[in-house]
């Protein structure tokens, strides 16, 4: 689910980053009312925070067996962090997990950081606390039966909605050639069952921390003791199967094409050779630079010979002198090589 | 190996080049994370054919990694880890795509080729590129900069928590899952039955330890702000990085490979 720089166009990972960091602002806001609120200073649940976020760090390098298949899975931990943090504690841990992920284990790449934090973070925190878990524990059902249902409908739920995420801005990226729907039918099936291993995990996790210090977790009301009707359970189960199921399939059939027909309705000039058809040429900053490039060109007109517009259309264009430059690159590269380790040298004679 | 006690130890060292003497790590740490984002947006607005165009923009990682010391080996180990998800993407690609561009010979390049390989070089670069950033760039560095520029504490505070956490949690989740492997041999990951006593005892331990050094924080007098090492940064931080982003932004603009050879042939 960590996307990669290389998927995303500048414009849509500057457009994510802006979003993630209008959530994180929000959660700061949110978390100094708190303390106002509460007269609780927020940096003594700080090591608590950090602990949690480590933890998921931690916990993403367990892998589970997954029952029948013989392979293996691990949790990615935005609900257990809202279940136990909160959504507002809990985004703010997911933003350092994935910024250390990012970093130092190259999990997820820099730009598309805004992206990454988007897809499992707010989804988890947010969409899961707040339209999921919190109603749900609302319910005067068995505390044991609304957790397993939190994590599980919160889980499934938003990973789909995050690996609907993944594929719209990579479509909207235009930087691979996979037609959006294909790539939709790809991405929501292996993480429906991914959120379905997840949301285990999770509740199995949450039902245990419950069972030693119940005080730990979000919303639970401690008091009460009421006794679980079978009935009730059943239903809630079938309405989550009705749910998972019928939302599924109307996501893989109903909106690619409403989708479809938006990113066809930017594309002007598109020759559509695939499905997706978003050319970068037409696509926000690109062209703007191309054509800069142009008349750039045409006034210093440096070198007469070589026609840059003829080179936008066929970028390999002259390619004679294109091999030939890239091979003058190559020796420069290995000059920068030689140059780097002389001046490195020569720094530590000064040093 | 232990995948947590890889990890952990992947971090330390990483942490250790970071502790490296070099004109680049002596730069302060915002204008590089300035330049490697500028970097990174450069290299992915390149058109998607661009080959030729986008092969120069490997001399600005290049030439950090030379004068920084740090062997470029040492990226690509971590990169045979992360290029596969990057191939993975854009292998459809040439079945795609299968319009020709151009042949050598009687091998036929077809657009889809190139776009795939264009996608690879891309991730490629800003995988080089942030990789370095995080080499030169100590953590207390990089949040007594994000502090500079105002980041909320409480963001800067438990990035910097979280971090030390990290790999003390990782060598613990690598001892019990160690112990438990040894107790069930021949077993792939932890069974479905221990999930949660498994994960759950980790939580209520790392819970405990969290307050133990909430107290221990709290009687060293910590009140809600850390206090970094005072390193004074390269005054020419502000002066390289100018030419730098303007290196990377006419390598964008003009196709340097291009115009390099076009000197030489007619």
């Amino acid at each position: 689910m960590h996307m990669a720089d290389a998927l995303l166009s500048p414009a849509v990972a500057g457009t994510m980053y802006v979003a993630s960091a209008a959530v994180a602002g929000l959660s700061v806001y949110k978390l100094k009312k708190e303390e106002k609120l509460t007269s609780e200073p927020t940096f003594k649940r700080l090591p608590t925070m950090a602990v949690m976020s480590a933890l998921v760090f931690a916990g993403q390098m367990i892998n589970y067996t997954i029952p029948g298949t013989g392979s293996s899975g691990h949790i990615c931990g935005g609900m257990l962090l809202t279940a136990l943090l909160g959504p507002y504690a809990g985004f703010l841990s997911m933003i350092t997990v994935l910024l250390i992920q990012c970093l130092f284990f190259a999990d997820g790449g820099l730009m598309a950081l805004g992206s990454n934090i988007w897809n499992m973070a707010f989804y988890g925190c947010f969409v899961g606390y707040f339209l999921i878990y919190r109603p749900i524990m609302k319910t005067k059902i068995n505390t044991k039966i609304k957790l397993i249902l939190a994590s599980i409908l919160g889980c499934v739920i938003t990973l789909q909605m995050g690996a609907f995420s993944v594929v719209l801005e990579t479509s909207l990226s235009g930087i691979t050639e996979l037609p959006f729907k294909s790539f939709v039918m790809l991405m929501q099936p292996i993480h429906l069952a991914i959120g379905l291993i997840e949301g285990l995990a999770t509740s199995a996790v949450l039902v245990f921390v419950h069972s030693t210090s119940p005080d730990l977790i979000k919303g639970v009301d401690n008091g009460e003791s009421k006794k679980s009707s079978l009935k009730v359970t059943i239903a809630v189960l079938l309405a989550c199967v009705i749910v998972i199921g019928g939302g599924f399939s109307l996501l893989a059939s109903g909106n690619p094409d409403g989708l479809e027909w938006a990113l066809f309705g930017n594309t002007e000039y598109s020759e559509s050779r695939t499905n997706m058809g978003l050319d970068e040429e037409d696509y926000g900053t690109s062209s703007s630079v191309a054509d800069k490039a142009g008349s750039i060109q045409e006034k210093t007109s440096f070198l007469p010979d070589y026609a840059f517009s003829s080179d936008s259309e066929n970028p390999l264009g002259t390619t004679v002198s294109g091999v030939v430059g890239s091979a003058i690159v190559a020796v420069i590269a290995i000059g920068i090589c030689f140059a780097g380790g002389f001046f490195r040298k020569k720094t530590k004679k000064n040093a | 190996m232990n995948r947590a006690r890889e990890a952990s130890s992947e971090i330390r060292s990483v942490e250790d080049l970071s502790k490296l003497d070099s004109p680049v790590h002596g730069l302060s740490p915002l204008s590089k994370l300035l330049l490697t984002i500028v970097f990174i947006a450069t290299v992915a607005s390149f058109n998607k054919y661009d080959i030729v165009g986008l092969f120069a923009m490997i001399l600005v990682p290049l030439l950090g990694y030379m004068i920084s010391g740090i062997p470029v080996s040492t990226c690509f180990r971590k990169l045979k880890v992360v290029l596969p998800i990057v191939l993975l993407v854009g292998i459809v690609n040439p079945f795609l795509d299968r319009e020709i561009m151009f042949s050598i010979g009687s091998f036929r390049v077809s657009y889809g080729i190139v776009s795939m390989v264009t996608l690879m070089l891309k991730g490629m670069y800003s995988l080089m590129a942030s990789f370095l950033l995080v080499a030169t760039m100590p953590i207390d560095d990089l949040c007594k900069s994000l502090r500079k520029i105002h980041m909320p504490k409480i963001i800067v505070s438990l990035l910097l928590l979280t971090y030390r956490y990290v790999s003390m949690f990782l060598d613990e989740v690598a001892t019990m899952t160690e112990s438990y492997s040894l107790r069930a041999p021949g077993q792939n990951g932890i069974a479905f039955r221990s999930w949660g006593s498994f994960l759950g005892q980790l939580i209520i331990r790392s819970m405990n330890k969290a307050d133990r050094n909430y107290g221990s924080m709290i009687l060293r007098g910590f009140n809600g702000e850390f206090y970094y090492c005072d390193r004074v940064f390269s005054k020419l931080s502000w002066l390289w990085i100018p030419i730098l982003i303007a290196a990377c932004v006419l390598m964008r603009i003009f196709n340097v490979p291009a115009l390099l050879g076009s000197l030489f042939v007619r």
